[in-house]
């Protein structure tokens, strides 16, 4: 089926994911902030459905808004919430945070005007239809040992976590 | 327009897939309908079973056994006083239940009612399902925290370790169900819910049914998970009567409440209709190896049918039996117009291309049917279980056989 107001689509989905992004950081209350979050990483996982990779939609939709945030939630919600609301909700670093702010706009301003010669020309369209299996056939074929290594790493973070919480194993 | 409409009813693909709008909506519309009625069917059905399970008659006021008990009970819901608590977050409590349900109905876009019958086909079906349904949670946590309240907060916290546990055995269990779909002959896996059951159709066999005992083991690990997971008895510990009052919607009254209650049921049909498509071969009817061939194909599409007529029969029995006093007369006429629509239903589903063409539904219908009767019968059978029993149970107990299974059907897939 060809996709239906695409433009539109696009720039609704941006303006929520922005939007809930700088709710994130603007709201006091931090279950208001993880609530933002959520729609901000729904907001980007529909994204990731327009450009033809439902599988990773699929994937941040299960793992960052229906698993971490429930944990990120479950954590906020044993706080002291009257606490943190009476306590400054930003730190005096102004200065730190305008020359990363100035170094990233730059940035986003030099592709913007560059933009063509840095991307191919053409860009590739995955089809939709058997996108999982081809992220499958990357993921366990041409890069098994980089995702092998990846999978190390986690499981040595869950060792350290059991071991840091536990105190006699 | 005409042309439009009609055009799609050549084609043999799901309206989503045709990009035909018009029908994508009346099947939401139907789902929407059918879902609301099973729920409320689902309301009676659950009281009068648990009645009759403990030696009790249930529900008897209001219509012929309590037959418009439902209506009568939304009705109420509906005219209730709606609550809010004076500490509440209002804008958190008045979006929780609307999470909640928005999440239990849109995982049936991909629901596969038959070969053509879903709204549409997605390539990442069963994760979509899963994500999806897990965002379910949120609103639980949600509703729990904004109530302000302390029973709500145990509800809340209570679901969300027993959701997020429970996720993991549930989808180690449809991984290894996915698995199998790799092995039939084209030798491609498919994520995508219509896919898996034409891989069991393909394979001539259920995955229910496949490398025994592992099919059933993974079945087995996803009906606890399932169970678990729509926080029912014997692990509806977030509403823990004896405990927490409610649980997390303690604090909920009138029809916000009822959107909780709605969600429950609809996310209840969501996972059953995941393992019948799973496990339980979708719209495939019973026996089609054992009893295969254009006889048995008959019969087993008369079934429908008959069983409707049988239903109408009983009714009209029932009708004759309703007590002969005046009093009773709506009662009586309101029971046998009701057999007479069960009646015309069946024979309505003996015409030749009205059978064809619903026999997959309502194959599909009957085994989420059977899976939400074992519902009822796990309320009335077993006991609650302990927080720390649960959670034993489900990182303890089922995430390794979930593993374990997990290898051994990559070990069979590659041997067989």
């Amino acid at each position: 089926m060809a996709p239906v107001a695409t433009t539109f689509f696009f720039y609704f989905l941006s303006a929520l994911t922005v939007l809930s992004g700088v709710l994130v950081i603007t709201r006091k209350n931090p279950v208001h902030s993880a609530l933002a979050l959520i729609m901000s990483l729904l907001g980007q996982a529909a994204l990731y459905l327009m450009l033809y990779a439902p599988f990773v939609a699929g994937v941040q939709i299960i793992l960052y808004a229906g698993g971490i945030m429930v944990l990120f939630l479950f954590v906020i919600m044993l706080v002291n919430i009257e606490k943190s609301l009476k306590e400054d909700q930003f730190n005096k670093q102004w200065l730190v945070g305008m020359a990363a702010a100035v170094a990233l706009g730059a940035l986003f301003v030099f592709v913007y005007i560059k933009g063509k010669g840095l991307f191919p020309d053409r860009t590739i369209q995955m089809p939709e239809q058997s996108n999982t299996q081809q992220v499958a056939v990357l993921l366990y074929g041409n890069y098994m040992f980089a995702f092998e290594i990846a999978s190390l790493l986690l499981l040595v973070a869950v060792i350290g976590a059991v071991v840091m919480a536990k105190k006699r194993i | 327009m005409l042309d439009y409409i009609t055009s799609y009813l050549k084609s043999d693909t799901t309206p989503g897939s045709a990009g035909n709008l018009f029908w994508a909506f009346v099947y939401i519309v139907l789902i929407f309908l059918g879902l609301s009625v099973a729920v409320i069917a689902m309301n009676w059905l659950e009281r009068k079973i648990l009645a009759h399970m403990q030696v009790r008659l249930g529900p008897m006021r209001v219509g012929p056994h309590g037959l418009l008990q439902p209506i009568a009970d939304a009705l109420k819901l509906l005219i209730k006083e709606d609550i809010m608590p004076a500490e509440a977050d209002p804008f958190v409590f008045w979006i929780a239940p609307l999470v909640v349900v928005i999440t239990a109905f849109t995982v049936f876009i991909v629901v596969p009612f038959g070969p053509t019958h879903a709204v549409t086909d997605m390539n990442i079906g069963v994760l979509f399902m899963l994500g999806v349904s897990s965002l379910s949670v949120l609103g639980v946590v949600m509703a729990g925290w904004a109530s302000n309240s302390h029973y709500p907060l145990m509800g809340a916290l209570r679901s969300s370790a027993q959701m997020v546990s429970y996720e993991i055995a549930m989808g180690l269990a449809v991984v290894s169900a996915v698995l199998m779909t790799s092995l039939n002959k084209e030798g491609t896996g498919t994520l995508s819910m219509i896919g898996i059951v034409q891989a069991q159709q393909a394979q001539h066999v259920w995955f229910v049914f496949k490398f025994f005992p592992l099919g059933l083991i993974a079945f087995f690990i996803f009906a606890v998970a399932m169970v678990a997971e729509t926080n029912r008895a014997p692990f509806d510990l977030p509403e823990a009567e004896s405990e927490l009052t409610a649980g997390f919607h303690t604090e909920y009254s009138g029809f916000r409440w009822s959107l909780f209650f709605l969600a429950e049921y609809s996310a209840m049909i969501a996972v059953s209709s995941i393992a019948v498509t799973l496990w339980l071969g979708g719209w495939m009817r019973p026996f089609p190896n054992a009893l295969g061939g254009e006889t048995w194909d008959l019969v087993f599409s008369l079934i429908p049918g008959l069983i409707f007529l049988f239903l109408g029969a009983i009714t009209f029995y029932s009708t004759s039996r309703m007590p002969k006093h005046p009093y009773f007369r709506v009662q009586t006429l309101g029971l046998g117009g009701f057999g007479a629509v069960l009646a015309l239903i069946g024979l309505l589903l003996l015409i030749p291309p009205v059978r064809d063409r619903v026999q997959d539904i309502f194959w599909f219908c009957a085994k989420v049917a059977f899976s939400m009767y074992m519902y009822i019968w796990y309320r009335g059978t077993f006991p609650r279980y302990r927080f720390d029993q649960l959670m034993k149970v489900g990182w303890k107990v089922l995430l390794p056989m979930g593993i374990g299974v997990l290898i051994l059907t990559a070990i069979a897939g590659v041997l067989f």
